[in-house]
Parts: C-alpha cells; sequence; structure tokens
C-alpha cells in the first residue's frame, strides 16, 4: 500500500486521550478533539456531547487541506496554527507533526494566550506518542483482523 | 488510507464520489442519506454554492455493519465536478480507499465523462496512487433520460478493463445502493488481501 495504514492501538490510545483529557482541563475548554488529516476521529474530550464531532472532524480536516494547498502555491510550509474567533465560541487548530489535528474549543471563561500554552505542551506529547505508534504499525508482523475475514464476511454484511 | 481503531473496534474507510459537472454525485448522497436509518447514519455536510454545485465537498458518514466484532465505517464524499474546481478535487482525494466514478449518460456529456476520468487518473498518479490498482466501480446516470448512449458504448469508453460497473437513475434511487456495495466489498477486500 502506498500510504500507511492508520492504526489505533489500546495503549496508544490511552496515552493520546489521558493527554486530551488533560488539556480540556489546563486550557479550560469546552471541547478538544484529534482527527487524522483524512477527517477521522481519533479521540475527544469535554462538553462532547453537544457538538458533532463527526461533523466538525471532516469539516477541520478539509480547512487543513484547503490551508495547505494555499500553502503549496505560496512555496509556504503548511500553515501549522489556525484561529478562528466567533461571538461566544472560539476554536484553534494545531497541525501536530504533520500528521493530526489538534482542536480546542473555547469561550470567554478561556484566553488565546492560555490556549496556545496548553496545546504547546499537548503537541509535543502527542508528537512522540504518534511517531512511537507508526514505527509499531511499521513492524512486520503487526496483525491485521482483516487478513483473516471471508469472502462470506463480507457477503454477509450486504445481506440484508 | 483506511483507519483500524482497535479501542473502538472499528474500522474506516474513505469513497470518493468522481465524475463531471451535474453528473449527480450529491444526488448519489442525498439518495443514501434518505434511505438509511437514523442509527446508522451521521449528519450529511454540502459544501456548495448557491445554486447548489458542490463547492469543496459532500460527506456522509455511513455505518454498515459488523465483521468479525469491527463496525465498518464508511465515509462517503463527493468532489466538485465542475472543471475550474480541480485543486479542491485533489485534496478530496487524498487517502482514498475506494472510487465511484459517476458518468452522465447524455451524448452530449460524452466529452466530459472522458475528461473527467482522465482528470482522476492524473489526479491520482500524483499523489502515488493508479486507478488500476484501487477499489474502483463505474456507475452510469442518468438512464430515465432520452438522449442517453447506450451501455455497450458507455463501457468501451469508460471502463475498458471491465470493472463492475452499474446504470442508475440517482434522483430515483435506482442503482444507487448497488454502486456503493459494489465498491464497499472491493474495499473490505482489499483490506483483507493486504491483511
Ligand atoms: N433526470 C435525471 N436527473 C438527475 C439524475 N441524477 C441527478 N440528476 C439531476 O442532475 C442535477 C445535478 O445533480 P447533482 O447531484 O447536483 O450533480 P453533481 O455531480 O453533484 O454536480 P457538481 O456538484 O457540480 O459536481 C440535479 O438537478 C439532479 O436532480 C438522474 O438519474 N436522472
Ligand atoms: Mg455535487
Amino acid at each position: 500500500m502506498i500510504n500507511p495504514q492508520m492504526v489505533m492501538y489500546e495503549e496508544e490510545f490511552n496515552q493520546i486521550q489521558t493527554v486530551v483529557d488533560r488539556l480540556v482541563r489546563d486550557a479550560n475548554a469546552k471541547v478538544v478533539f484529534i482527527v487524522d488529516k483524512n477527517g477521522q476521529l481519533i479521540a475527544a474530550s469535554g462538553d462532547i456531547d453537544n457538538v458533532d464531532t463527526t461533523s466538525l472532524a471532516s469539516l477541520t480536516a478539509g480547512n487543513i487541506a484547503a490551508t495547505g494547498g494555499m500553502a503549496k502555491l505560496l512555496k509556504e510550509n503548511e500553515f501549522a496554527t489556525q484561529f478562528h474567533e466567533g461571538e461566544k465560541a472560539n476554536i484553534h487548530i494545531q497541525l501536530v507533526g504533520n500528521r493530526v489535528i489538534l482542536v480546542v474549543i473555547f469561550d470567554s471563561r478561556s484566553s488565546l494566550g492560555l490556549v496556545r500554552l496548553r496545546v504547546k505542551k499537548a503537541s509535543e506529547e502527542l508528537n512522540l506518542i504518534f511517531e512511537s505508534l507508526l514505527k509499531k504499525v511499521q513492524e512486520p508482523g503487526a496483525d491485521s483482523p482483516f487478513a483473516e475475514i471471508t469472502d462470506d464476511d463480507i457477503d454477509n454484511l450486504f445481506n440484508d | 488510507m483506511s483507519f483500524i481503531n482497535y479501542m473502538a473496534r472499528e474500522i474506516n474507510c474513505k469513497l470518493v464520489y468522481y465524475g463531471p459537472g451535474l453528473c449527480g454525485k450529491t444526488t448519489n448522497l442525498q439518495y443514501i442519506y434518505e434511505r438509511t436509518n437514523p442509527e446508522a447514519k451521521g449528519k450529511m455536510i454540502s459544501l456548495a454554492t448557491e445554486t447548489e454545485r458542490t463547492l469543496f465537498f459532500d460527506f456522509l458518514p455511513l455505518s454498515l455493519g459488523e465483521i468479525r466484532g469491527f463496525k465498518t465505517r464508511f465515509h462517503l464524499y463527493t468532489v466538485p465536478g465542475q472543471v475550474f474546481y480541480d485543486a479542491s478535487r485533489k485534496l478530496i482525494l487524498k487517502g482514498v480507499d475506494g472510487v465511484i466514478f459517476v458518468a452522465d449518460s447524455q451524448i452530449e456529456r460524452t466529452e466530459a465523462n472522458l475528461e473527467s476520468v482522465e482528470n482522476l487518473r492524473t489526479n491520482l498518479a500524483e499523489q502515488g496512487y493508479s486507478l488500476d490498482k484501487l477499489p474502483y466501480v463505474v456507475q452510469y446516470n442518468k438512464r430515465d433520460l432520452p438522449n442517453v448512449a447506450s451501455v455497450e458504448e458507455l463501457r468501451g469508453m469508460l471502463n475498458p478493463t471491465n470493472i463492475p460497473d452499474f446504470e442508475a437513475v440517482a434522483r430515483t434511487g435506482v442503482g444507487v445502493f448497488d454502486t456503493l456495495k459494489a465498491v464497499a466489498k472491493l474495499v473490505l477486500t482489499e483490506l483483507k488481501k493486504n491483511g
């Protein structure tokens, strides 16, 4: 395959979840989530029952893809940080290790300065976790649950 | 690039509907959205112009059921078909696992179909993909209109390698789910091969 398969294991997931949980508290954020560049949600924390994280994930990835495209035209590296200020909610978007996107949604109980500071630290931690995850995925013998499935399994999925 | 999440026990795949402007890509997604149970779908997002032409993409997350305890989730995207939105089309193709080419069967759209397949091939190649290796199906849409080319003609032009193809009337749903199932099946089969 051209792209290394994106895989998430329990160990790394728990580490990532710990980082985002802490970021919600430390940054006084409403919601924090992590998306891969293709728009798939990896982890989320905070007041997530009141936001559509799947939709936000896809739009965030689209946004990063679009600004990445603009950067390329300007012969610039990716714009790693974006900030959108609304009347009530603000959104801070940070590209981590050029691979995943860290999104923080916050209101007037927090501030851009605080969010920036906490995001910086969290990004460093996340970067390390994703690097080791990537290594693990590339190890030979990393098993896929899909190696075992049969054509019947696939057919059955569509038989109702 | 599919995403296997052992923690959530789910597998996520990205499907892209490609094809010339007005061929019916968005209509395919709208039909799927209308006919899917609420628990199996998320919100459909359409980034469109005021005249309902796709500006960046449409997005629809779907769950297709479980395989061996893993939920299979598909993220459906459409590209904007209008020629001048090429930069956006390239972005949407990133990380794609399977492609549906929607052709407009009307005779006057022959040239547009051919240009669009060529454009698909080029844009995939730029990212190191080959259309011949990717899970890929073709849909001949708008079969309800009077001025359409025969399926044999369309096949000759758009499907020389004999991949799965389907006749459709996306507006009423004919062929829409058959097309989706075929590509989803190819994607899962590919995962099995690489697994
Ligand atoms: N007669 C007929 N009309 C169709 C069919 N499928 C789609 N249409 C119509 O064709 C027009 C364009 O459909 P869209 O789904 O918006 O086309 P699109 O491919 O998304 O177009 P872009 O977003 O510009 O790329 C709409 O008016 C649809 O109702 C079909 O099978 N038969
Ligand atoms: Mg459209």
